[in-house]
């Protein structure tokens, strides 16, 4: 389970820009980041995540959604925005 | 009133006394040179005067400010640069006695809050500044290298800071600040992370007036904050609180923390003893803190301060003014700027 905490002060506008108030830093994300983003903050877990992904989008052959979406968690913790 | 690419929190005041409604006063701008900016920004002065350089003495200094309350009436000065506010901390029953009021600190917590004496802070509940030593010679650095390891810092006691990659290097910022501000030089630990910046005002017993923590976006090749966005961080007012109650802090001040990368430490590096030049963000984001000081120093209780809002940027830019050579005239041939010569 992620620590959330960060997430929940996390300012997210619907064209992907985010504001963390705590740290005063600034990130701009794609449509699916946002998705996966909007689904973190409402307590999903990663495989809930994995799969709403996975029906939502259109996937291309070959692309793997469950590396994408850890790849894109990895780069939330590396900011510190989820523990 | 100087608004050059190292400007001084002067503007910044004065915009945020004009920006309080019920603010009824005259604002007279204090400066050093018949050419800083600040006496040229349209709408903004009500009259100003030139200043002798803190260099000339305490009794120039007070004149000056005599010649201004006979002129202008002043019944509040805000100090703005570290050079004058000793001077005019120092000056407190003079300046009373000319009608003139002031809130600033007081001496012994000047001292407290000033860089060769910062680390002292850290017997204070609350309070982690890293470790530094104020010293008065370069045989000082090695063991100080050992002691704290590479990279180090080297910071004059005034003004200024280098990040000395080695003992060689340290040693020359050494000589450098020794010839700019003399001794002592200080040397602080290194912490490699993040600078956050808190403008705030105590009111001289423990307590804080008001207090909003930003974090520079863009800072200049000269090391100057040109745009920064406030932040909601309870970790860095906890910090300045802590600060503010250690030191019995009245009047401004601006506190300098460091968050380690790593460990998400804050570090007290640094203490300003008056408002930062981008304090006029602070009135932007719900906390007008010149005003605050302001009404302090007249005797009126501490305004309410709300809540500031985070994610409110400043963005600094430079824009010619125009303005008629009547207003040069006025600072070059009398010292002072009487408000019928103010371009509006």
């Amino acid at each position: 389970m992620h620590d959330l905490s960060r997430l929940r002060n996390l300012a997210v506008s619907e064209s992907g820009f985010l504001f963390d108030p705590v740290t005063g830093h600034t990130f701009n994300v794609n449509a699916t980041g946002l998705a996966v983003l909007q689904a973190l903050k409402t307590g999903r877990s990663e495989d809930q995540i994995i799969a709403e992904l996975t029906e939502s989008f259109e996937q291309e052959g070959g692309e793997d959604v469950a590396r994408d979406v850890a790849e894109f968690l990895t780069r939330l913790r590396e900011h510190g925005l989820v523990g | 009133m100087n608004a050059t690419d190292n400007p001084a929190p002067g503007v910044a005041v004065a915009r945020s006394l004009r920006h309080e409604p019920s603010f009824r006063g005259r604002v007279i701008g204090l400066g050093y040179d018949a050419l800083d900016p600040g006496f040229y920004a349209e709408g903004l002065l009500d009259g100003g005067v030139i200043l002798p350089y803190p260099s000339a003495g305490r009794d120039a200094m007070l004149a000056a400010l005599g010649r201004a309350k006979h002129e202008f009436g002043i019944d509040v000065v805000i100090p703005t640069l570290d050079s004058e506010l000793r001077a005019i901390a120092s000056a407190g029953p003079e300046l009373e006695a000319l009608g003139i009021r002031t809130f600033v600190p007081r001496m012994d917590s000047l001292e407290r809050a000033s860089k060769p004496r910062l680390h002292e802070l850290a017997r204070s509940p609350g309070v982690v500044v890293p470790d530094s030593e104020p010293i008065v010679s370069a045989d000082a650095i090695p063991k100080l290298v050992k002691r704290f390891g590479l990279p180090i810092m080297i910071k004059g006691v005034y003004y200024g800071g280098d990040v000395a990659h080695s003992e060689a290097d340290a040693v020359l910022s050494f000589h450098r600040y020794v010839a700019t501000w003399g001794v002592p030089v200080v040397v602080q630990r290194f912490i490699p992370g993040e600078e956050y910046n808190v403008a705030a005002v105590g009111d001289g017993e423990g307590g804080l007036v008001g207090a909003v923590a930003m974090r520079k976006m863009m800072i200049t090749d000269k090391g100057k904050g040109w745009s920064g966005v406030t932040v909601d961080n309870p970790a860095l007012l906890d910090m300045t609180r802590a600060v503010v109650t250690a030191l019995q802090w009245r009047g401004p001040l601006e506190v300098e923390i460091l968050r380690h990368k790593d460990s998400g430490e804050l570090n007290v590096v640094e203490i300003n003893p008056r408002f930062p030049a981008w304090v006029h963000l602070s009135t932007g984001a719900g906390q007008n803190l010149p005003y605050a000081c302001a009404l302090l120093a007249l005797g009126h209780p501490a305004p309410p301060m709300p809540a500031y809002r985070s994610g409110v940027l400043f963005v600094r830019i430079s824009l010619d003014q125009i303005s008629d050579l009547s207003t040069f005239e006025q600072l070059t041939a009398s010292g002072l700027m009487r408000p019928r010569q103010v371009t509006r």
